[in-house]
C-alpha cells in the first residue's frame, strides 16, 4: 500500500462518504484557459511586490554576524535618536544576524543589505570579488581598517585552571581536551587556528605539526563559535575553550565568575570585524547619507563606549566606563597581515585541500 | 493504475480537471521540479560530471556519505520495529493518556529540528541526565559519537512508520485473526504469517519516508554529532562547508551524489514493495 493509498484510506474514513464511481466517458479536450489563469495567478502572487511601509523615515538594513546581536540592539536605538536629533525623520534600522560566512553568501545571493558588519574582512572581500556591490578598496574608506571595534582570542578554562593551561604549548599535552569550532564554517575558529600557528612559528616549532597536534585533542568540532561555547560551558566538555575575548567575558558575566577563568596566551591575534557600506544596494541619496552616518557614528565616543561595554576592544575610550577599559590585559596581537592577508591565508589554510584539510587527511 | 497516452485529453468527466491540473502542475514545477532541474543543470552542465567526481571521490566525502546513509538506515530500521509496535498499541489497546501519546508522535514534526538537537544533546551529553548514567554504567559516550546521530535520527523519523501503519491496523478485521486461530495457528504464527504481512507494505512506505527524511537531516544532528572529519561528520555538513567556502559547485556535486544514492535506495524499496504486494495478492 502506497502512502497515497494509506492517506486516501484515512481520508475516506474521515469523510464517511462512499467514493463516487464514474463511468469512463469519451475524453474531451482540456480547457486550457483555467490552467493558464491559475498558473499566471500563482506567479503573480509570488512576484507581487510586498507593500512598502515607508511612511516617512528610511529603512536601513544592517547584515551582521552572530555575537554582535546585543551590541547593535543598543547602537541602533542610540543611532536612531542621534539621526533624529540632526533634524532628520526617524529611521527604521533592521539588523540580520547569523554566521558571518552565511551572511556574506546571503548578500552575494541578493539580500539587499545597505551596510555589512561581519566577522572577517575575508567575508566582505568575498562580496566585493563576487559582485559589483562593493568596491575592492572598501577597507580603506573608514578608519582603522574599517574596524570600529576589535577583539582577540583567549583561553577560557575551568575554575582554578586544574590542567594548569598557560599558553598554546599546553594545548598539545596528552589528556588536555580543547574545544574550538570548525575553521571551515566559523570565522572565530580561523583566528584560533592562526593564533596557534603564529605561536609555533615564534617558538621554532613546525606550525603544521603543532596545529595538527592541537586538533588531535579536539573531541567536538562545532560549526560556530556560540556552539563551542555551549559545548564547553553547558555540556561540560573539554578542559579549555579557545574563544573570542568578548564571548569569554560574556560567559563569565552570564554564568558567574566563580566557574571559569580567562587565560591570556603569550601570542594572540588582532581580530578586526570590519564594517562596510554596500553602495550597490544604496541607490537613494538620502539612504546613502543615512548608511554612511550609521557607519561613521560607530567611531563616535558613545558608540565606542558601547562596544567596550559589550566586551569588544575599541579605539576611543573618552566616553567609556574606566572599568570597561581596564578589563582588557595587554596581549601581543598579530594582525592578518602577518599571515599575508585573508586573500592569501584563506586558500592556503582553509581552502579546499588546504592545510586544515591536510591535518584531517592524515 | 493504467498507463494513459500522453495526449492532453481530459481523462475524466469530473468537473474542474483543467483548473486543478493547472494548479498542481504550477506548484510542483515551482516547488520541486524546477529547483531540482537547476541543481542537476548546475552540476552536469556548468560544472561537469568529471569535475563532480573529483569532488566526491575522496575518503572524507565517502566517509561522510557512508556515515549519513548508515545512520539513517539504522535509525529507520529501529523506527520500523518501534513504529509498528507503537501503532499497534495505539490502535488495539485502551489506556489512560492514549490521546496524549497519539499526539506526541507528531511532535518531532512540529519541533524545530535545532531545538530537538539541543534538547537531545543536553540529555545525552556526558554531564546530561541519561548521558552521565550511560557513561558510568557502560563506559560509552552517546552525544558526540555516531550513537548520538542515531538517536537524533530516530527522533526525527519516528512519526513516519507510525502514521503509515496506524490506519492499516485499524482496517484489519478481528475476524482475520480469529480465523487464523480457529485454523489452529498459534498467536506467534498468526502474528508472523497473518498480521505482519498485511502491515508490510505500509510499514515499508513509512520506512522509506523515514530513511529519506533522516539522510538529509542537518539541524538536529549538527548539535549532537561532534562533527569530526571522517568520524562523525555527516554529508549535509560537507555541503554546508562547501557553501561557506563559496564553492557552490562542490556543494552541488555532493548534493547530487546524495540525491543519486537516495534515489537508488528508494527505487530498491519500491521494488521490494511491489514484490511484497504481489506475494500478498492485492492488499
Amino acid at each position: 500500500m502506497s502512502l497515497y493509498q494509506t492517506l486516501a484510506a484515512r481520508l475516506k474514513r474521515l469523510t464517511l462518504v462512499p467514493a463516487p464511481v464514474y463511468a469512463e466517458q469519451p475524453s474531451r479536450r482540456l480547457r486550457f484557459w483555467p490552467m493558464m489563469a491559475t498558473g499566471a495567478l500563482a506567479i503573480g502572487v509570488t512576484l507581487a511586490p510586498a507593500p512598502q511601509a515607508q511612511a516617512q523615515g528610511l529603512t536601513l538594513l544592517n547584515v551582521s554576524y552572530d555575537p554582535t546581536r546585543e551590541l547593535y540592539r543598543e547602537y541602533n536605538a542610540w543611532f536612531a535618536d542621534w539621526w533624529e536629533a540632526q533634524g532628520n525623520p526617524r529611521p527604521t534600522i533592521q539588523t540580520s544576524h547569523g554566521g558571518s560566512g552565511a551572511q556574506a553568501r546571503a548578500v552575494i545571493d541578493g539580500l539587499a543589505a545597505h551596510v555589512v558588519t561581519l566577522a572577517l574582512a575575508g567575508d566582505i572581500d568575498a562580496i566585493a570579488t563576487r559582485t559589483d556591490l562593493i568596491a575592492e578598496d572598501w577597507q580603506s574608506r573608514l578608519p582603522q581598517n574599517a574596524s570600529p571595534y576589535t577583539s582577540t582570542i583567549v583561553f577560557l578554562v575551568r575554575e582554578g585552571n586544574p590542567q594548569n593551561i598557560q599558553d598554546w604549548d599546553d594545548l598539545v599535552r596528552d589528556g588536555v581536551e580543547v574545544i574550538t569550532p570548525n575553521p571551515k564554517t566559523s570565522g572565530g575558529a580561523r583566528w584560533n587556528y592562526l593564533a596557534a600557528w603564529a605561536y609555533a612559528e615564534a617558538n621554532g616549532l613546525d606550525p603544521q605539526e603543532f596545529v595538527g597536534q592541537i586538533y588531535r585533542n579536539v573531541p567536538v568540532l562545532d560549526t560556530a563559535a556560540r556552539g563551542s561555547t555551549t559545548t564547553f560551558v553547558q555540556r561540560g566538555l573539554g578542559d579549555v575553550l579557545l574563544a573570542w575575548e568578548n564571548e569569554a567575558y560574556l560567559a563569565l558575566a552570564e554564568l558567574g565568575e566563580d566557574q571559569f577563568d580567562i587565560v591570556v596566551p603569550s601570542v594572540s591575534v588582532l581580530a578586526e570585524p570590519p564594517v562596510a557600506l554596500v553602495p550597490g544596494n544604496v541607490t537613494d541619496d538620502n539612504l546613502h547619507a543615512l548608511a554612511t552616518a550609521y557607519l561613521e557614528q560607530l567611531y563616535s565616543p558613545e558608540a565606542q563606549a558601547m562596544a567596550l561595554r559589550h566586551y569588544y576592544r575599541a579605539w576611543d575610550t573618552s566616553a567609556a566606563d574606566p572599568e570597561d577599559v581596564a578589563r582588557f590585559p595587554e596581549v601581543n596581537r598579530l594582525t592578518i597581515q602577518h599571515f599575508g592577508g585573508w586573500a592569501e591565508a584563506q586558500p592556503l589554510h582553509f581552502g579546499d585541500g588546504g592545510i586544515f584539510d591536510q591535518i584531517y587527511q592524515e | 493504475m493504467a498507463v494513459r497516452s500522453f495526449t492532453l485529453k481530459a481523462p475524466t468527466p469530473m468537473p474542474g480537471w483543467g483548473l486543478s491540473f493547472g494548479i498542481m502542475l504550477t506548484m510542483i514545477s515551482v516547488v520541486v521540479l524546477i529547483p531540482m532541474a537547476v541543481l542537476l543543470w548546475r552540476g552536469f552542465v556548468d560544472f561537469g560530471a568529471a569535475a563532480m567526481w573529483d569532488v566526491v571521490n575522496r575518503n572524507r566525502v565517502w566517509n561522510a556519505l557512508a556515515l549519513s546513509f548508515r545512520a539513517a538506515f539504522v535509525a529507520s530500521l529501529f523506527n520500523l520495529a518501534f513504529g509498528v509496535l507503537l501503532a499497534w498499541v495505539l490502535v488495539r489497546y485502551r489506556f489512560p493518556g492514549k490521546r496524549i501519546v497519539d499526539a506526541a508522535v507528531d511532535l518531532p514534526f512540529a519541533l524545530p529540528t535545532a531545538v530537538a538537537g539541543i534538547a537531545l544533546t543536553a540529555i545525552y551529553a556526558p554531564n546530561g541526565v541519561f548521558g552521565s548514567v550511560i557513561t558510568q554504567t557502560f563506559g560509552i559516550r552517546v552525544a558526540y559519537t555516531e550513537l548520538g546521530i542515531w538517536i537524533a535520527l530516530i527522533f526525527v523519523g519516528l512519526p513516519f512508520v507510525v502514521r503509515t501503519v496506524q490506519p492499516v491496523i485499524e482496517e484489519i478485521d478481528h475476524e482475520t485473526e480469529e480465523v487464523s486461530a480457529t485454523l489452529g495457528a498459534s498467536r506467534l504464527r498468526t502474528l508472523t504469517h497473518v498480521v505482519l504481512p498485511m502491515l508490510a507494505p505500509a510499514a515499508l512506505t513509512g520506512f522509506a519516508l523515514a530513511l529519506a527524511r533522516s539522510v538529509g537531516e542537518y539541524g538536529s544532528v549538527i548539535f549532537i554529532a561532534g562533527n569530526l572529519p571522517n568520524v562523525t561528520e555527516i554529508a549535509p555538513l560537507l555541503i554546508v562547508i562547501r557553501l561557506e567556502e563559496f564553492d557552490y559547485d562542490g556543494a552541488v556535486a555532493i548534493a547530487i551524489a546524495m540525491l543519486a544514492i537516495s534515489f537508488a535506495l528508494l527505487l530498491a524499496i519500491n521494488l521490494i514493495q511491489i514484490w511484497s504486494r504481489r506475494r500478498m495478492g492485492a492488499v
